[in-house]
């Protein structure tokens, strides 16, 4: 059924238990999102190096299954890249929750797409997209914030 | 009374939702509607249409009556003393807007204070946060008991000498708690403070009489009330809505209109600028009518049952827990699983035809005293059966499954 789905055991493993749930007490970039219909929210945390790599990346906040799972399962994958890469990722997501039916990112290896290909049940539930997508877009506006 | 029979009164139970037959547990959020009330709209639409309080023709004189029908109605099923104290509204949140501006505009000064409690709606919130901003009013919050009821005590200790204005929920929409408002406004007229009552969840569900109520302002949503969307009524005393500036400008509103001045209409006219939700306004007669043809003490005594039910279920399921307990409690059973966020029990219940609602249920303050970003809320209104909460209870059972709990 459609609820197997969107219910897969490692969603609801990364629910119960997201990675990177903290915050990174030496970040340089950050931004929080919220869903004003849910009251869902998070806020990111990102630690970028010179050479604009992420170093470490984490979040806080609260919400439902999908949306922690997705907010752990997105700071696993982009720890370690750069700010291109990981937009690229981003968008790539973006697209295949909302209409792709694969992930075509290069710079995401094989077993990265699959873990993130388990979100993919939520295209069947329209109003459950934003929780899926929240920390996605969080991530976009922490990598544009300007700072000083 | 039989719930079979009166369920076949609403044409969407004869609808398969996503294969399944509808348990619908969201009236709190909006009622069903019975076929009287959408034949009715048709019915205008189709045979009767025409503007209403402007044209002499034969349909505009006779769409005025039916409309102007629809306010004697409203004014016989709440006990309002006159007729001109009903003043028809998009919805109830404009209904308290309009109560909040024009207060604002003639009697609410700097420094005054308006009491609201921890369990209001946005909408009985927002309006009052535009007066902080513009005029510096202040706004205290009474805080829920225990049993997530405000008690009359509460009240007492939250009215300092510059209260002005009391605005409260009759209902909360999420401990269902009913609050003692006829005793809430004695107690303010005493000191000489108004009371606005939000009636959304009270209207539905309870007997209303404004003249016991002695209230000064109540506001209703239609659309909760097995009536149409797009429109509220707002209950005001005759003395208040004379003595306030009218809150919008336009067709209809107004007396004379000269280059430099222009005066204002009699009520209810006053308040209903623009043409009228009018099709709205002559189908929620049928609603009315519906209501009293079960009679509300059916109806009080039906949804009474219904929640004494739901609550003993529900306590005995383990991992829910039910938010708030208060003695005098409506048609809400608002709840959270342990381990399971309310978004994903509304789409695992809905996968079985059960509609509730999740999230703060336009009550932010109320979760945030509570410590809990969201809660799931199954309501019920006259159509539901003992069979729809105990398919709520196995439907839970099947979202704990899948959450390995």
């Amino acid at each position: 059924m459609n609820l197997k789905e969107l219910y897969q055991e490692i969603i609801l493993e990364h629910g119960k238990n997201p990675r990177n749930l903290r915050k990174t007490e030496d970040f340089n970039k950050d931004a929080k999102g919220n869903n004003p219909l849910c009251g869902d929210n998070v806020h990111v945390y990102l630690k970028l190096n010179g050479q604009r790599i992420v170093e470490d990346i984490s979040f806080e906040g609260s919400g439902c299954a999908i949306s922690m799972a997705s907010a752990s399962i997105m700071t696993d994958l982009i720890k370690g890249k750069n700010e291109n890469e990981s937009k690229e990722i981003v968008k790539d997501f973006l697209g295949m929750i909302k209409e792709n039916p694969e992930l075509k990112s290069e710079k995401l290896k094989e077993d990265e797409k699959t873990k993130l290909m388990c979100l993919s049940g939520v295209k069947q539930y329209p109003m459950r997209v934003k929780c899926a997508t929240l920390s996605w877009h969080t991530l976009v506006s922490a990598f544009n914030e300007k700072k000083e | 009374m039989n719930i079979d029979h009166i369920k076949k009164e609403f044409p969407i139970f004869d609808e398969k939702i996503q294969n399944n037959d509808l348990v619908y547990l969201d009236s709190a959020n909006s009622s069903q509607k019975p076929k009287i009330v959408v034949d009715r709209i048709n019915e205008f639409y189709t045979k009767q249409f025409s503007n209403v309080g402007r044209s002499v023709h034969y349909l505009a004189v006779a769409a005025t009556n039916l409309y102007e029908n629809t306010r004697t109605s409203v004014q016989k099923y709440i006990n309002a003393k006159d007729k001109n104290e009903i003043v028809f509204t998009k919805g109830a949140t404009e209904a308290l807007n309009l109560v909040a501006n024009t207060l604002g505009q003639n009697y609410l000064q700097e420094g005054d204070e308006v009491l609201i409690t921890e369990l209001e709606h946005h909408s009985n919130y927002v309006p009052w946060h535009f007066l902080r901003k513009s005029k510096n009013i202040k706004i205290n919050f009474a805080e829920i008991n225990e049993e997530g009821e405000i008690t009359l005590e509460e009240i007492v200790k939250k009215i300092t000498p510059k209260t002005k204005l009391i605005s409260i929920t009759h209902l909360s929409n999420v401990t269902g708690a009913i609050l003692p408002v006829k005793e809430i406004t004695e107690l303010a007229h005493s000191k000489g403070i108004i009371v606005v009552v939000d009636g959304c969840q009270g209207a539905p569900h309870l007997k209303l009489d404004m003249q016991d109520l002695d209230c000064d302002f109540y506001a209703i949503s239609c659309h909760k009330m097995y009536g149409p969307t797009g429109l509220g009524v707002l209950y005001g005393k005759k003395k208040w809505l004379e003595e306030l500036p009218p809150y919008q400008g336009g067709g209809g509103m107004i007396s004379e209109v000269k280059k430099d001045r222009i005066s204002y209409g009699d009520l209810p006219n006053k308040y209903e600028a623009g043409t009228m939700a009018t099709a709205q306004v002559i189908a929620f007669d049928q609603s009315i009518k519906f209501l009293e043809s079960i009679g509300i003490e059916n109806v009080m005594r039906h949804e009474a049952d219904l929640v004494e039910y739901g609550q003993e279920l529900l306590q005995k399921n383990n991992s829910v827990k039910l938010i708030g307990n208060p003695k005098n409690k409506g048609g809400v059973l608002s709840f959270t699983i342990e381990g399971v966020h309310s978004h994903d029990i509304a789409t695992i219940l809905d996968e079985d035809g059960v509609a509730i609602r999740a999230g703060h249920h336009c009550c932010q303050i109320l979760h945030d005293k509570l410590n809990i970003p969201a809660s799931a809320r199954a309501s019920v209104g006259i159509y539901n059966t003992k069979e729809d909460l105990d398919q709520l209870n196995d439907s839970i059972n099947n979202c704990k499954k899948i959450f390995n709990l």
